[in-house]
């Protein structure tokens, strides 16, 4: 059951990028283009998934636990510390260069783009190299987490 | 290669955003996590490669994943097209994609989990996170584009 209704809110998600136009990097990097082409759509991504999202957890922590798990895990961090910063500029400028973001990548993989075949694996290197480098005390000082 | 405008299509990009939502609502309805594609992937790659921090429910990460890369080829047997113009500078494409890495890792979220979820959640972390790699993403456009005349 876990398994069968994962995948399918991961085909839910995946349907929602390519319909919206988030899977596109052409789209994307027109939208972060204010001075050139620029092409709002993405702001209504934004909205109608935020939105559906904030009436539709509000409704499911109604419940005392969610359907297929022993409790609600979120995240507990309120900190606006340094790796936060840090981390959010090189997502950005990665974001502008290429266009992707970690979703979008994933559902263009089967469409074989060369630039997205070179894009993922590099994403996934980085993320994994990310989870090391976060420890490191220049961005922690206080050696927290 | 050249990078076209691209046509305005609030209808279909809010129906898409509504998806998305709803996405991330069956997961914290059913499994009680955020939906952040950076934490659903980082539950594949502690599968694949040692990885400190990774989730341990990794079950339903890796069917969500199927899914999210079945979802342009199940639209296309439901005869939709998918429209998709991705840069062809792979030296580009392979910092980008370091970069979006290295950031998601960092900042403990990307698009969607601190985008979607944490402004769903009316968290002031992902408020900020959000704020500031959105003002990343339009500097470097508009540096790679109206500075160095890149496309």
């Amino acid at each position: 059951m876990r398994i069968a209704l994962g995948l399918l809110s991961g085909l839910v998600f995946g349907l929602g990028l390519v319909i919206s136009g988030m899977s596109n990097p052409a789209k994307v990097l027109n939208f972060l283009d204010l001075a050139g082409t620029w092409d709002p759509s993405l702001a209504f991504v934004m909205g109608g998934a935020s939105v559906t999202a904030f009436i539709g957890y509000r409704l499911v922590w109604r419940r005392p636990a969610p359907a297929l798990d022993a409790r609600f895990d979120l995240p507990a961090t309120t900190r606006i510390d340094r790796p936060l910063i840090a981390g959010a500029v090189l997502f950005g400028i990665g974001w502008g260069l290429g266009g992707f973001c970690p979703g979008p990548a994933w559902t263009a993989l089967p469409l074989l783009a060369p630039g997205t075949l070179v894009f993922l694996p590099a994403m996934l290197a980085g993320l994994w190299i990310g989870a090391r480098g976060k420890t490191l005390t220049i961005l922690n000082p206080k050696g927290a987490q | 290669m050249e990078m076209a405008a691209t046509e305005f299509t609030p209808w279909a990009s809010l129906g898409g955003g509504v998806l998305i939502g709803l996405s991330a609502v069956m997961v914290m309805g059913l499994f009680g996590r955020i939906a952040g594609i950076a934490g659903i992937t980082n539950g594949f790659l502690g599968a694949v490669v040692p990885m400190s921090g990774a989730p341990r429910d990794r079950d339903w990460r890796v069917a969500f994943l199927i899914g999210l890369i079945a979802a342009p080829l199940v639209l296309m047997l439901g005869g939709g097209t998918v429209e998709q113009t991705v840069p062809d500078n792979l030296a580009r494409m392979a910092l980008a994609g370091l970069l979006v890495g290295v950031g998601t890792a960092l900042g403990s979220g990307c698009t969607s989990g601190h985008g979607v979820c944490g402004l769903a959640r009316l968290s002031r972390r992902s408020l900020v996170a959000v704020l500031t790699f959105m003002a990343a993403g339009f500097a470097t456009v508009y540096i790679l584009r109206h500075v160095l005349g890149v496309s």
